[in-house]
């Protein structure tokens, strides 16, 4: 097996939030199948907190387990709060990545990032 | 948990007969087959025992040609730069195929650094090599050809006997990579043509540290190990006694076993390609569909990734193998499966099932029952597939 810690392990084998939402207020999507990794993140906001958050990844098992947790950590945050997750504090709360995995599998953080922005971008546009 | 272990060409079990064979060299026969006493005689003995057995096993009927070797790595790395290197007065240019292993591969690499040029022949979408674009790729200075026998990651068969009528015919040195033939399918040498070729003996229940090159008499060679005068001068270095003797006894037990080994294997591989095909859709069966290895099963699963399924299918009791991206230490996908023409997306989901002497048609229909449910696991989890699905709605 890999060199997954029992968290990340708990993460894969049992991920969180897994599908999409109908209708979502923002979508983000990071990576590339190319590279061997790649996710998406829709987001349900609501008074500026993120009500809902789901996923979807193709990738190793490392990629599914940090999409997971993602979800977790931002469900419930403002979205001042969910941008500052970075790829160094979901692999914190996952309690270690393997070394070669960190860049690959950890691009969680930047697809709810996108998914943010895609929200803000959508407001803004709807504001004019 | 039912476990169901198909990974035998990553690691196989060392068969008993084998292990007793060895037994007595790791203990009261200790001594150096170069030393003149009893006690190096009764090592050289055993030695040259072995090298008769893997000679009878690859039907050379000259013992002295066998060299044995560390590992089927080294055999490879021998041959390509040994051989090479020890023609460079006639020419600076090899030849090897796409789908090579990365011992064959990178040698040839390292030979570049030392002046050479490499022709690398691509293959069909089966992994098969194509004689004449061998035939094409051979210039004046060609000083080797080399070309697998079978290739590990996708089963394919090669025409190895067609590419050595060219080679014969040209007067060029061919050397087959058959570690994963050797022990698994009937091979000769002279019904072959070929001059060289590669053997281990984890391939075929013996055990692993333990190789043979196999060079024809008259080609030349230059060492790699460069020490006493072990193999006749072509690998220094004090013999594995013990590793040698397991090859020999794997050597001689899987010749008499063959075409029972082959019988038992070839209907279990096919009901698990059928079958794989039959119940998950969206999966393709890498390598040829039928000139391929015994036990040799591989896929790739669409929108899903080859690491998740491995420890998914792990949780489950079962142990297969991936070429995808992920599961490699470079996090690159399978040149082989890049070689035919399946793309980064498709390679990665990369499934390599190997059969074994144990292997059941229970084990291969535990198999079955796993895999559709593992698959769709992933595949609910997968942007991939979501997009697939919603892009065949729109067709409608």
């Amino acid at each position: 097996m890999p060199a997954y810690n029992q968290t990340v392990m708990d993460h894969f084998m049992n991920p969180r939030n897994v599908g999409e939402i109908p209708n979502p207020d923002g979508v983000g999507e990071e990576g590339n199948p190319v590279c061997g990794d790649m996710m998406t993140f829709h987001i349900k906001v609501k008074d500026d907190r993120l009500e809902d958050v789901k996923f979807k990844t193709f990738g190793c098992g490392a990629a599914i387990a940090v999409s997971s947790m993602v979800s977790e950590m931002a469900k419930g945050k403002t979205l001042d709060e969910a941008l500052k997750i970075t790829p160094e504090s979901v692999a914190g709360k996952l309690e270690g990545l393997p070394k070669n995995k960190f860049h690959c599998s950890n691009l969680g953080a930047q697809a709810l990032h996108k998914a943010i922005e895609d929200y803000r971008s959508k407001q803004k546009a709807g504001g004019k | 948990m039912r476990k169901v272990y198909l990974d035998n060409a990553s690691a196989a079990p060392v068969l008993p007969a084998v292990k007793e064979a060895m037994l007595p060299y790791l203990g009261e026969v200790f001594g150096n087959p170069s030393s003149l006493h009893d006690w190096g005689d009764a090592a050289r003995e055993a030695v040259d025992a072995a090298r008769e057995k893997v000679a009878g096993l690859i039907g050379c009927t000259s013992p002295e040609e066998i060299i044995f070797t560390s590992c089927g790595t080294e055999s490879n790395n021998l041959a390509v730069k040994g051989i090479a290197l020890a023609q460079q007065s006639k020419g600076k240019h090899v030849v090897v195929s796409a789908i090579e292993h990365f011992s064959v591969l990178h040698a040839a690499r390292t030979l570049e650094k030392f002046g050479f040029e490499v022709t690398e022949v691509p293959v069909d979408k089966h992994g098969a090599i194509d004689p004449d674009l061998v035939r094409r790729a051979i210039r004046k200075d060609t000083v080797l050809v080399s070309v697998m026998h079978a290739n590990g990651e996708i089963g394919t068969i090669e025409p190895v006997r067609e590419i050595a009528q060219i080679t014969r015919e040209l007067k060029i040195p061919f050397h087959t990579d058959a570690v994963a033939a050797a022990g698994t399918i009937p091979v000769d040498v002279n019904d072959l043509g070929v001059d060289a070729l590669s053997l281990a003996a984890n391939q075929f229940y013996g055990p692993k540290g333990v190789g043979a090159l196999w060079v024809r008499r008259g080609v030349r060679l230059m060492p790699l190990l460069d020490g006493g005068i072990q193999e006749g001068g072509r690998r220094g270095g004090t013999e594995n006694v013990a590793g040698i003797v397991g090859l020999g006894r794997a050597a001689e037990i899987v010749k008499a076993e063959m075409a029972s080994r082959v019988n038992q294997l070839t209907p279990l591989r096919d009901r698990l390609l059928k079958g794989l095909t039959e119940k998950v859709e969206h999966v393709v069966v890498t390598g040829h569909p039928q000139n391929r290895l015994p036990g040799h099963a591989s896929f790739c699963v669409e929108f899903i990734e080859g690491e998740a399924m491995l420890m998914l299918l792990n949780s489950r009791g079962i142990a297969v193998s991936s070429g995808s991206a992920c599961t490699s230490r470079a996090l690159k996908a399978s040149h082989v499966l890049l070689a035919i023409g399946l793309s980064h997306e498709i390679a990665q989901g990369s499934l390599l099932f190997t059969l074994g002497l144990d292997t059941g048609a229970e084990d291969i229909d535990y198999v079955l029952e796993a895999m559709p449910p593992v698959v769709d696991r992933l595949r609910q989890m997968s942007p991939l597939y979501a997009k697939f699905v919603k892009s065949g709605k729109g067709g409608r």
